[in-house]
């Protein structure tokens, strides 16, 4: 289980990158969604992947024994996530408006602010 | 539950929710706006008086003590920024009294500046990397909406730098986070940084910390992550760019300090060797990005990633004295660069441009202005007796104590660069007359806050003593992070 989230999570980064670096301007919020959920998940990983650790703690013990499923990161993606959600919907409506002021999709088009 | 540690992140909070339900009228937001912000200001006096006498100010969250709760901490280094945002966030609403349109104030300016200093207070005040995460994303939010508010072309081209660059590391520093928490299971800054040292994974650690300074690295525009900065500065209203300028990247610096001081303090060399290059190049790129520029606030926005390298200095040598310097330059270059960024915006109100070519005959029409533009620009590059020259003295003497020839080299060569540039636009918006030959407009109460922030500066260089011993305190409880780490575990409050 772990090698394939460490997989999935390569490839969100690796395709969330790539469309970053694209010139068109709806990939490049697609690509920070990416690379958002590639962080979520990696949060995601941190929490140990597994299904018989409930961290519960035994009638016979004081203290949760190692290892166990961590709720705590579960709480912090779900932070994230609300977070992510509304960056992506902010940058959603700025590259509308950025289209409608520049009239162009394309990002080397925009460099009349560079120096 | 302390309430002087809540108040900062209360009052601008309280002030967007009032401004907010005075939408339609314009007017009372402006006044709300110069009220909240003045309020902000003396809690944060109030806190950093607390802090000041008790050497630290701690409060859990609903009562869960530390490590469950979220925790707010305040030391000397965190309580001066507190008061640094109030002074700046007062002065940039006086400011924008007189500079902000109309259409953006209808359409939420003053509660998203509210927003945005709730952020910032909230980053400088929490003990919780996660929350550290939240904070910024609070900051990021207002501040992108301020960016693209008003929807000019250069503007919109402008955010979608901004943003992008800003979520990109938004997404490297919650990576990181997770990574860290996997290792340490802990998110309070004072439990990761006892449960790290009694880690050991050297390789692991050493790569977090990698992933945490260029996290940070791109909001405080180090060299070579800060290319989004001089690209979107200049397009916004200089109400919001000197907001911007003051305190936005100074977060990602007070960050740095916060991680490498508390979290990362028995690092490995490495880190330490790559911070000496990175203020070394950070320092000599802004600078002489900033020599190719002809318009003020291009200039002025390479000046602050120049002028980013001399407070990673500190953080470098890790000394005490070199971390002194960077506390004194931190609390130096909030003031002074903010003033500089309103100069640049009554400037172009008197002349009609921010550009260098097509300004100029102010030093004629309005000698005053003249002035307070010297006092800022003067203390910027270095000059005695003004705040900027402490501030580099001590880092110098710093870096000479550790042996750091390179660096005191570049320091100093940066300085006169600086100073060259300050005199370019000296001599070409107010010492030569104006090519149009047009006669400069008054600015009326865009003097105001320069004035008020330029004999800050007076006073900072004049009264060094106690800014000096002030720093030098602070930067002796960021070496000994045992008293952060026992006030934040041992309170219960």
């Amino acid at each position: 289980m772990n090698t394939l989230m460490a997989l999935l999570i390569g490839i969100l980064y690796a395709s969330g990158m790539y469309m970053v670096l694209r010139r068109s301007m709806v990939k490049l919020i697609i690509g920070l969604a990416l690379l958002s959920h590639a962080a979520n998940l990696l949060i995601f990983t941190m929490a140990t992947l597994r299904r018989d650790r409930p961290p519960l703690i035994d009638e016979s013990e004081t203290a949760l024994a190692a290892p166990y499923a961590d709720p705590v990161p579960q709480a912090l993606i779900l932070t994230a996530i609300v977070i992510g959600f509304a960056v992506s919907a902010f940058a959603a409506i700025m590259i509308h408006r950025v289209y409608q002021t520049t009239g162009t999709d394309d990002l080397d088009q925009l460099h009349t602010t560079d120096s | 539950m302390n309430l002087l540690l809540v108040a900062p992140i209360l009052v601008p909070l309280l002030t967007a929710a009032l401004c907010l339900l005075a939408w339609k009228s314009v007017r009372v937001q402006r006044w709300l706006g110069v009220a909240g912000s003045a309020a902000l200001l003396a809690s944060a006096l109030a806190l950093f008086a607390e802090v000041d006498g008790r050497g630290m100010a701690v409060s859990h969250a609903g009562e869960w003590a530390a490590p469950f709760g979220i925790t707010l901490a305040a030391d000397l280094l965190g309580a001066l920024m507190v008061v640094l945002g109030g002074i700046v966030g007062l002065m940039v609403a006086v400011y924008s009294l007189g500079s902000i349109d109309e259409g953006r104030e209808r359409f939420g300016f003053h509660p998203l500046v509210q927003i945005l200093l709730m952020g910032v207070c909230g980053a400088f005040l929490t003990g919780d990397l996660f929350n550290l995460y939240v904070w910024f994303e609070v900051l990021l939010m207002a501040s992108f909406v301020l960016t693209a508010l008003g929807g000019e072309r250069a503007q919109m081209e402008g955010a979608i730098k901004y943003v992008t660059l800003n979520l990109v590391s938004s997404a490297i520093f919650l990576a990181a986070l997770g990574l860290l928490y996997g290792l340490t299971h802990s998110l309070n800054m004072a439990d990761v940084s006892l449960r790290l040292a009694r880690l050991n994974y050297p390789a692991l650690e050493n790569l977090l910390a990698v992933l945490f300074f260029i996290a940070f690295g791109i909001k405080a525009a180090v060299f070579p992550l800060f290319f989004w900065l001089p690209a979107s500065y200049h397009t916004m209203p200089v109400a919001v760019s000197a907001l911007f300028a003051g305190l936005l990247t100074k977060v990602g610096v007070y960050a740095l300090i916060r991680v490498f001081t508390l979290v990362f303090r028995d690092d490995v060399e490495f880190i330490k060797e790559l911070m000496l290059v990175v203020a070394c190049l950070t320092m000599a790129v802004g600078v002489l990005g900033a020599v190719a520029q002809m318009e003020m606030r291009r200039i002025l926005s390479f000046h602050i990633v120049s002028q980013i390298g001399y407070m990673i200095i500190g953080l470098a040598l890790m000394t005490p004295l070199a971390l002194a310097g960077t506390v004194f330059y931190l609390a130096h270059h909030i003031i002074v660069k903010t003033n500089l960024f309103l100069v640049s915006g009554a400037v172009a109100r008197a002349t009609g441009s921010f550009e260098l070519k097509k300004s100029g005959g102010l030093y004629a029409a309005q000698p005053g202005l003249a002035l307070l533009f010297l006092i800022p620009a003067l203390s910027l590059a270095g000059i005695p007796p003004l705040s900027g020259f402490w501030g580099k003295y001590i880092l110098v003497k710093a870096g000479l104590e550790s042996g750091q020839v390179v660096l005191v080299v570049v320091a100093l060569a940066v300085s006169v660069f600086t100073m060259i540039s300050m005199m370019k636009i000296w001599s070409e918006a107010f010492w030569k007359p104006h090519p149009l030959g047009l006669t400069p407009a008054p600015v009326g109460l865009l003097n105001g806050p320069i004035a008020a922030m330029a004999a800050m500066t007076l006073a900072i260089g004049f009264g060094v003593e106690p800014v000096m011993q002030l720093a030098e305190r602070s930067a002796q409880q960021l070496l000994e992070p045992q008293t952060y780490i026992r006030a934040v575990l041992e309170a219960r409050r």
